[in-house]
């Protein structure tokens, strides 16, 4: 695949090598979206730590540049599906932070009335398909969800994202394979975050260079800075564009981090504090957007209404999911079988 | 007002830890995210990171303490604009704990005894459709009542499609699929690479998204392969997801004991899936029944596992010539009446039972034959109703014994019908061991007909 043509307002661009401006606009959606998920992740750590979320909670902070700038790309109608680190990509695909949250404290008004919890959850109003534990499953999904477009003739595009722990899970080439064989529309967008709980990319990976996973299968990638969302907006344009031409699958390794542990019960002897505060300090994705908006003549006074706007939502989300009630018992039963 | 700092819990099931060090100094900025302190349990040192802005107003557990209880209090912030005064406004520790939701997770533990469970459904399957007088009826191999289930249904529903491995230009590794993609073209009828655990995953995707696919495998002994999106996404989905988001999908194919095959292509798979709450498991045996209960499988909105048995694609049977013959998933059939023993089985079982019936009957031995066809749900009622007549039963599978469907089967009647028995549930099943290749051993590790008569004089006293 060649490398893309530079276009016009990447020559324009001040710095070199940037990815295309956003609009006033774009930048604020992106700020928003990702401070949402931002103050989201953080509220249910706090939860999780007055035991209020039970079980696993994989927190999405540091990589909300990735979920918010591929959604920017699509349009109503196009598939998410994702893995376990999900409440993001929720949030992102338009989902209510209060149904995320009751959900997350396994009470009835959470989407799966509690019975799914932190790992599962799912939006067909969205297109949200969930929401998987099993580490890689979610690859083979997406693919059919693509398999589905393609059967129906409609020009959608789902979007797969697994991390570069499933990377390396055998079903990811099957379905890699026939993606490309039977030109499924599906992004396969690879979060290398560069740890598989705590495994590091070099110590699990042959190959670190995720964009080539797909190359004994002809299918193109790119590697994307995944911490400017204007990039993975950038790319995910550039993919969903070949996706919609029925070209086949397209592969986008994200390279991000993130700054909580694995999951919360992670005391995360695998780096180091200084790795995670380098990255933190020099590439977070929220003060990317915020530092040009300041440049861009926005009020630190305007930031912070914003800011406060997003915690009312998301204080408003805790205080629901504290207070819903548990789902009946009657729903024991319910939902096994249609 | 100051915001009060909490003692985390690292998990579920923490109670309380260690305050090792503070990082933060009263009077210092906090920005979101920043370590503020960091606190050790027996199994681990974690960070607490602040959640809110502001400045460290008071330490209120100072560093070193041992045993601090999750939840309490350990520092407060101020907000921008507050100052040491403000601190007055925070309640007493004792007091904040009483803020804490009343339903936080701690309390529902400590509430009264959980709520009884409530009782279980259990659906009773309609009976078979009526099958009008004088309906012709047509002899036809098994193999071919399959791929006219699959035709019928494709014609019906656009949504309906096949996929797996040889399943078009090949027209099935067994024929089963014979001219289907002729008739419904690739799109519909599509072969796959070898690669089970991927075409399982893409299937159940499409089928998350409300297509219905019917997915091939060679044989069942392969689907081992693609078990996980089996049962973690395609049974579990609608569950997980509060109903929102099922999947309607049959996974079909031979199953069970060929011919010398030896151990990894000879192996009953209907104990494994009939476990599973949210599949659906069918084990058909005559071919009316193959053929009525594939087109229910179709329909039905659930993941089904359609267990076929290779050794019967060339037998025949009359099948109604009905435009729509569609048979009840969930209700079990008896094939022959007796008032002396009942002999429960299934697929491949059947045809010892049937021959030891008539083997039983030149000794006055009136055996009452159960074909289950449905192996979850299981139709206990038509298995109680024999065995309350009889007083004896005999269940026959070329599975393994342990935790096999006839250990379920003999548990069922157990509680259902314990005070009808005359003499114990006896199993007569596959032997406990990898199906050998020679042929001698072969016919020794599978059921015979002269163990179900035994078994069934036995359960008699004859």
């Amino acid at each position: 695949m060649a490398p893309p043509k530079k276009s016009a307002a990447n020559e324009t661009a001040e710095e070199q090598g940037a990815p295309p401006p956003f609009t006033r606009e774009q930048e604020l959606k992106a700020l928003r979206d990702m401070l949402l998920i931002r103050r989201f992740e953080e509220k249910a750590g706090q939860l999780y730590g007055m035991g209020a979320i039970g079980g696993f909670c994989h927190l999405y902070i540091g990589q909300e540049a990735v979920v918010v700038g591929m959604q920017m790309a699509l349009k109503k109608g196009d598939q998410v599906i994702t893995g376990y680190r999900d409440h993001g990509h929720m949030l992102a695909c338009g989902m209510d932070a209060k149904g995320v949250m009751a959900e997350l404290t396994g009470r009835r008004g959470g989407y799966s009335k509690g019975k799914g919890g932190s790992m599962h959850m799912f939006s067909k109003a969205e297109n949200f398909y969930g929401g998987h534990g099993i580490v890689g499953a979610q690859v083979s999904l997406g693919t059919g969800l693509a398999f589905a477009n393609r059967y129906r003739g409609n020009d959608f595009v789902s979007l797969a994202y697994f991390g570069d722990g499933a990377s390396n899970q055998g079903q990811v080439y099957e379905s890699f394979n026939m993606a490309e064989l039977w030109k499924l529309p599906v992004i396969y967008v690879i979060e290398n975050n560069r740890y598989a709980m705590g495994t590091s990319v070099t110590r699990s990976s042959a190959q670190t260079d995720f964009s080539k996973r797909g190359a004994s299968f002809n299918i193109p990638g790119d590697q994307v800075d995944g911490m400017d969302v204007r990039a993975v907006k950038a790319a995910a344009d550039k993919a969903v564009a070949w996706c919609r031409a029925a070209k086949g699958p397209y592969i986008l390794e994200m390279q991000t981090y993130r700054y909580r542990g694995h999951s919360m019960s992670d005391p995360a002897k695998y780096r180091t504090r200084e790795e995670v505060e380098k990255v933190r300090h020099d590439q977070d994705p929220i003060e990317q957007v915020r530092n040009r908006l300041l440049a861009a003549k926005m009020s630190e006074d305007e930031l912070k209404k914003i800011d406060a706007e997003v915690r009312q939502v998301v204080n408003e989300a805790a205080d629901f999911a504290q207070h819903d009630p548990e789902p009946d018992v009657s729903e024991l039963y319910t939902d096994v079988y249609r | 007002m100051p915001i009060q700092v909490l003692m985390p819990a690292l998990s579920p099931t923490m109670e309380k830890g260690n305050l090792a060090k503070w990082l933060k100094k009263e009077g210092e900025t906090i920005k979101s995210g920043d370590v503020i302190a960091e606190i050790e349990t027996d199994k681990a040192t974690m960070e607490v990171e602040a959640t809110d802005e502001g400045t460290l107003g008071r330490i209120l557990i100072p560093e070193g303490t041992a045993d601090v209880a999750v939840n309490t209090p350990i520092a407060t912030i101020l907000a921008d604009g507050e100052s040491a005064s403000d601190l007055a406004k925070v309640p007493a520790p004792a007091a904040a704990k009483q803020e804490k939701p009343a339903d936080a997770p701690a309390a529902p533990a400590a509430k009264s005894e959980p709520a009884a469970a409530p009782a279980a459904p259990s659906a009773v399957a309609p009976p078979d459709p009526e099958i009008p007088a004088g309906t012709e009826m047509v002899t036809m191999t098994i193999r071919d009542a399959l791929r006219d289930a699959m035709a019928e249904e494709m014609r019906r529903d656009p949504d309906v499609f096949l996929m797996g491995e040889e399943v078009a230009e090949y027209q099935g590794a067994y024929k089963v699929s014979q001219g289907l993609l002729q008739e419904f073209s690739a799109r519909r009828v599509i072969d796959t690479p070898i690669t089970e655990h991927g075409f399982a995953g893409i299937g159940v995707g499409a089928a998350m998204s409300g297509l219905k696919p019917i997915v091939e495998f060679m044989t069942f002994n392969f689907a081992m392969q693609a078990i996980d999106q089996i049962i973690n996404s395609a049974a579990k989905t609608l569950y997980m997801s509060g109903g929102q988001m099922g999947c309607a999908i049959v996974f079909r194919g031979p199953n069970g004991a060929a011919a010398r095959v030896a151990a990894q292509h000879s192996q009953d798979y209907a104990a494994w899936y009939s476990q599973v709450p949210g599949l659906k498991v069918i084990a058909p045996f005559s071919a009316a029944d193959y053929k009525g209960l594939l087109k229910a499988a179709i329909r039905d909105p659930n993941p089904v596992i359609f267990l076929e048995n290779e050794m019967l694609y060339g037998h025949t049977g009359e099948i109604p010539k009905l435009d729509d013959y569609v048979i009840p998933i969930g209700k079990a059939r008896v094939a022959r009446t007796g008032n002396h023993v009942t002999i429960i089985s299934w697929s491949m079982g059947m045809s010892y039972a049937l021959k030891a019936a008539d083997e039983l009957a030149k000794e006055g031995i009136e055996a009452e034959i159960v074909d289950l066809r449905t192996i979850r749900p299981l139709d206990t009622e038509t298995i109680v109703a024999s065995v309350r007549k009889t007083g004896r039963a005999v269940t026959v599978e070329e599975g393994w014994q342990q935790s096999g469907v006839g250990a379920e089967v003999a548990a069922r009647i157990m509680e259902h019908a314990f005070d009808y028995l005359d003499a114990p549930v006896t199993r007569v099943s596959g032997k406990d061991v990898p199906m050998p290749y020679a042929a001698n051993l072969e016919k020794l590790a599978l059921p015979s007909v002269a163990e179900v008569v035994a078994a069934a004089k036995a359960v008699c006293y004859r």
